[in-house]
């Protein structure tokens, strides 16, 4: 009951004039800046955040989050359209959004985002609201073990997502966790894997640069041979019949909505984990459980619905740990922190306690601006439709010049721009020849994740690998994962089980 | 094509406009005094939202609330090798007199470090200190443990098995971990992560036995009293921890502090370095900066111009000191 | 294809190797008191790359994976002329980003895209290619303040700079 009173005053304090202004006004602000290739919400709330000096703490944090919901769902916009994914949250998205798009129901896939992204970011609100204090605890009790054993998890998840050739999609797996280690190795303090002392390799490689490369400049190349020069990009039409047959369609994936806002949920509140892995996993998860998991990769709404509903549900998640430990589950999540030390306010326990209006204000804004993002994203959608319609030999040259300003814009170094371009040459010629690529982009998320989790729990045990399945949180984990890694082998049994029985 | 000679149209018109606005402009610029000609690029020497970064983000938005600045700071992040990164790119900036940055104590270490860098700071333009962070020694509350006395007997009877949380090898709080370990002949084992957020997490935790970390990384959960400090490495007790005394009220002459100072690139002219000198003396005077100060415990005066510059050739001739006794560098 | 396959998969095997010998930089085995060196990772993965070589390598002379069953060429007369129509001219761009700034790579970039490639005409290319620039000055260099490169016409922003920030 505490709860619903605090709640209530939390609602007076969000639908003032002034934060229901700037809530509406971030919102926009969030949609363009997500949306375009290599800018996400980690750049729109930096940037924004010397300016919310003009206004009370609750209103500035409001308009932050509100920019940070509308980047989430921007997100998608480029994947399903260019199909570059504009943030690392929004990979899974690119693998079903894609070919729906291609296959001129853009609309469709954007209708799906925007519905599921609402359903996780309300569930997940929800669960914020009331379990905020026991959760923190949870996430606290994650040590370097459980992290390493989540990171297993996501990487199990990832074997349905393979193409047939094995060990082609190894080799893809394993040049994502290498090219993830360049750069400083913190453990042992030194330079590592620094090619030919060029120092723009000292700040490692950027998920941002391979994905771009590869599903920006690689696909477009790509494009232009595979379609002879004469692409039909989406000839997707937008009318009242269609919105309301494709909620339809939406709405019959609800079980994968539900699954992916709680997966998403709990992995984003894990310190550290942040939204990618989340959407992964909820994507391998919608995969593995699907009756029809061949359909995935091919434009399934379940394909969409569960990436995004995990990536929203995992970035109001990620706000838990920072709100009430001071501790970032994410990057963007990091500057709200600094803006909170700016504002003055000391996140930790006691902002529950101390700071009152502030929480809820913040709350019931998280509320009111899922809701402002979901209607605001699919009222645009037409205008987004509308600019896929134009010629490819004016969109192609514009998807371009995208690429180069979104491999400059996070790091501001041409050095990133270069590899960028020839780590799409290259996907260009490997794709050709049958190497998978979307794992190297998953393994450049997760390697960062994984490494340092693995020698810090092998450092603390002593190089004792059986600590990995003795502690309860860890061993369940991998226990999870060996059984995951080991379904294609049990399933192929089955299926031969029963092929033999039938002859 | 009626689309496209409208649009034509309206880029002819803006092109005009500009080109006319460029020629009224340039005539006010000769006022007296040197100012910046474009955006100050505001280098970063550490990963977003680490302490250097909400720092350097809060020194940022006090200038352009006050409008103190004519042309805005655009804050860059470049935490790559320690530092490495942005210290090459301040060396070789190709307009010295645009391009300042956050600095922290890997200004010294890195450099020796990494002598391939070919970086010298005492060729690089001082232009102010703003504080001294603090470190001090902390551990959970669960552990019972209240004082150094208790702290040295627990970590003594766990030997190799004491974990010490600290961000990177080589860091600031690998020097600290060093000198205890020396100073109380204990074995602990030091693990790092990155970020003393993390760290300061890992101790809350319980997955760690002890940090030395910055106040700022931990009043949260000291706040909530989750934490305890046990000792500061400082010359006076803190305000904020009247109860932490001093490593040298122990009898262990040790005091270490962590620098956050703005630098200029090398061959920054005369009049671009006063400028910014006395922007930031500005800042510093500020009540927002003051309040700051408070709130996180920070130590320090401001340090501008060859002051500063003996302070760094002091900082860093301890540093390698320091360095050399650990075996990192010749 | 089949031969581009071998060529692709041997030079992936050397990479592979280059960067087991590049890892091996730093320490790959145990180190007392600091766990796995700094080079295991990377060492060990790239040689899980050099092994899934030596497989793909047996796949390959046994003709099961695709590329090794098709006559086709790599690069067919069309692939090789719109890859070199429009990668080489990329990279051209960006190496003019240097030297006169991504302003003014960029509408050129355009401009060749959609005159030469796209046959568009005249009024409609260079709407574009000098509107997109103009929008993108004001959405990163101002409204962002995400400078981008300029290179040697950074002067003539000057005024800019001195109108809208």
């Amino acid at each position: 009951m505490e709860i619903l009173a605090n709640l209530i005053d939390g609602f007076f304090i969000a639908f003032e004039p002034l934060n229901l202004g700037l809530m509406v006004v971030g919102v926009v602000v969030g949609l363009f800046i997500g949306a375009m290739p290599g800018l996400g919400s980690v750049n729109g709330v930096a940037i924004l955040l010397p300016m919310t000096f003009l206004v009370p703490p609750t209103s500035a944090i409001i308009f932050l989050a509100a920019i940070y919901y509308g980047a989430m769902y921007g997100g998608a916009i480029s994947s399903i359209m260019l199909g570059i994914p504009g943030a690392s949250t929004a990979v899974a998205t690119t693998f079903d959004g894609r070919p729906l798009a291609l296959k001129g129901e853009a609309d469709k896939a954007l209708i799906a985002a925007a519905v599921a992204s609402f359903v996780g970011g309300t569930i997940s609100i929800i669960l914020f609201t009331l379990f905020a204090p026991p959760l923190a605890d949870w996430a606290l009790a994650f040590g370097d073990h459980e992290l390493f054993a989540l990171m297993m998890m996501a990487f199990a998840t990832f074997v349905g997502l393979s193409g047939d050739d094995i060990p082609k999609t190894l080799f893809s797996i394993c040049i994502g966790l290498v090219l993830s280690s360049v750069g400083l190795d913190i453990m042992s303090g030194e330079p590592r894997l620094v090619f030919f002392d060029i120092i723009g390799f000292m700040h490692g490689i950027n998920f941002l640069v391979l994905a771009i490369g590869i599903y920006g400049i690689g696909e477009m190349l790509w494009t232009i041979e595979s379609t002879r020069g004469e692409p039909s990009m989406s000839k997707a039409k937008i009318s009242v019949d269609r919105i309301v047959s494709n909620l339809k369609e939406v709405s019959g994936t609800w079980v994968t909505a539900l699954m992916a806002s709680f997966v998403g949920f709990f992995v984003g509140i894990l310190p550290a984990a942040g939204a990618t892995p989340g959407s992964l996993m909820s994507y391998g998860f919608a995969k593995t459980y699907s009756k029809t998991p061949e359909e995935f990769g091919k434009g399934k709404v379940d394909g969409v619905v569960a990436p995004e509903a995990a990536n929203n549900a995992a970035s109001t998640g990620a706000m838990l740990p920072m709100l009430t430990l001071g501790i970032p589950g994410s990057p963007t999540t990091a500057i709200l922190l600094g803006g909170m030390v700016i504002w003055g306010l000391v996140p930790g326990p006691m902002l529950f306690i101390e700071q009152e209006e502030f929480v809820w204000g913040l709350i019931a804004s998280l509320y009111a601006a899922n809701l402002f993002a979901a209607v605001i994203n699919i009222g645009f959608i037409p205008m987004f439709l509308w600019m896929l319609k134009m010629p490819f030999t004016i969109l192609a040259p514009g998807i371009f010049v995208l690429c180069i300003i979104g491999g400059f814009a996070p790091t501001q170094s041409m050095h990133d721009v270069w590899l960028m371009f020839g780590f799409g040459v290259a996907g260009y010629l490997m794709r050709k020849l049958d190497y998978p690529l979307a794992p190297a982009v998953l393994a450049i998320v997760l390697g960062p994740l994984a490494e340092p989790s693995l020698r810090q729990s092998l450092l603390i045990s002593n190089g004792d690998i059986t600590a990995f399945f003795t502690r309860p949180i860890s061993g369940t984990f991998m226990a999870f994962a060996i059984f995951l890694l080991l379904l294609p082998i049990i399933k192929a049994v089955r299926a031969r089980m029963v092929g033999n029985s039938s002859q | 094509m009626k689309l496209g000679k409208k649009l034509l149209g309206l880029g002819i018109a803006a092109v005009v406009g500009i080109a006319l606005t460029v020629s009224a402009s340039a005539i006010n610029s000769a006022e007296a005094g040197w100012e910046p000609k474009k955006p100050i690029e505001f280098v970063i020497m550490a990963g977003k939202g680490g302490g250097a970064d909400k720092m350097a983000r809060l020194l940022q938005t006090v200038i352009e609330k006050n409008g103190w600045s004519s042309k805005p700071l655009t804050p860059i992040n470049k935490p790559g090798g320690s530092g490495a990164e942005a210290l090459v790119h301040l060396n070789n900036a190709s307009d010295p007199d645009h391009t300042i940055m956050v600095t922290l104590n890997s200004f010294y270490t890195t450099p020796m470090r990494q002598p391939k860098l070919g970086v010298d700071i005492s060729t690089f333009t001082p232009i102010a200190r703003m504080a001294e962070d603090t470190f001090l020694l902390w551990v959970n509350k669960d552990s019972g443990i209240t004082t150094v006395e208790e702290f040295v007997a627990a970590a003594k009877a766990k030997g190799g098995d004491w974990i010490m949380a600290g961000t990177g090898k080589l860091s600031e709080d690998n020097l600290l971990t060093d000198f205890l370990n020396a100073a109380y002949d204990l074995d602990m084992k030091y693990v790092p992560y990155k970020g003393g957020g993390k760290v300061a997490k890992q101790l809350a935790g319980n997955h760690a036995d002890s940090t030395v970390n910055n106040p700022s990384e931990q009043e949260g959960f000291y706040a909530a009293g989750t934490t305890v400090p046990l000792a500061a490495f400082t010359d006076n007790r803190l305000a904020m921890f009247p109860d932490a005394p001093t490593f040298g009220e122990l009898g262990k002459e040790f005091v270490y502090y962590m620098q956050r100072s703005v630098v200029g690139a090398p061959g920054m002219s005369a009049e671009a370095a006063t400028y910014y000198q006395e922007l930031f003396a500005q800042v510093f005077a500020s009540e927002e900066w003051a309040s700051y100060r408070t709130k996180k415990s920070l130590q320090g005066e401001l340090l501008q111009g060859d002051a500063l510059m003996s302070y760094w050739m002091h900082e860093r001739d301890v540093h390698r000191a320091m360095l050399q006794k650990m075996g990192a560098i010749e | 294809m089949k031969r581009a396959e071998l060529v692709m998969i041997l030079l992936m095997a050397a990479f592979s190797a280059y960067l087991m010998w590049k890892s091996a930089e730093l320490p790959v085995g145990w180190v007392e008191n600091e766990g796995p060196g700094g080079g295991a990772w990377p060492f060990w993965l790239a040689g899980i790359m050099l092994g899934t070589s030596v497989w793909s390598l047996v796949r390959w002379s046994r003709g099961i994976s695709l590329p090794s069953q098709s006559d086709q060429p790599f690069m067919d007369e069309f692939a090789l002329s719109s890859f070199l129509k429009v990668a080489v001219p990329l990279g051209i761009a960006l190496g003019l980003i240097h030297f006169i700034g991504i302003y003014f790579s960029i509408p050129i970039f355009m401009i060749y895209y959609m005159r030469f490639l796209g046959k568009h005409t005249w009024p409609l290319t260079l709407s574009i290619s000098i509107g997109t620039p103009i929008v993108t000055f004001f959405f990163f260099d101002i409204a962002l303040r995400i400078v981008l490169p300029k290179g040697y016409t950074e002067p003539l922003f000057y005024p800019l700079y001195d109108m809208f920030l």
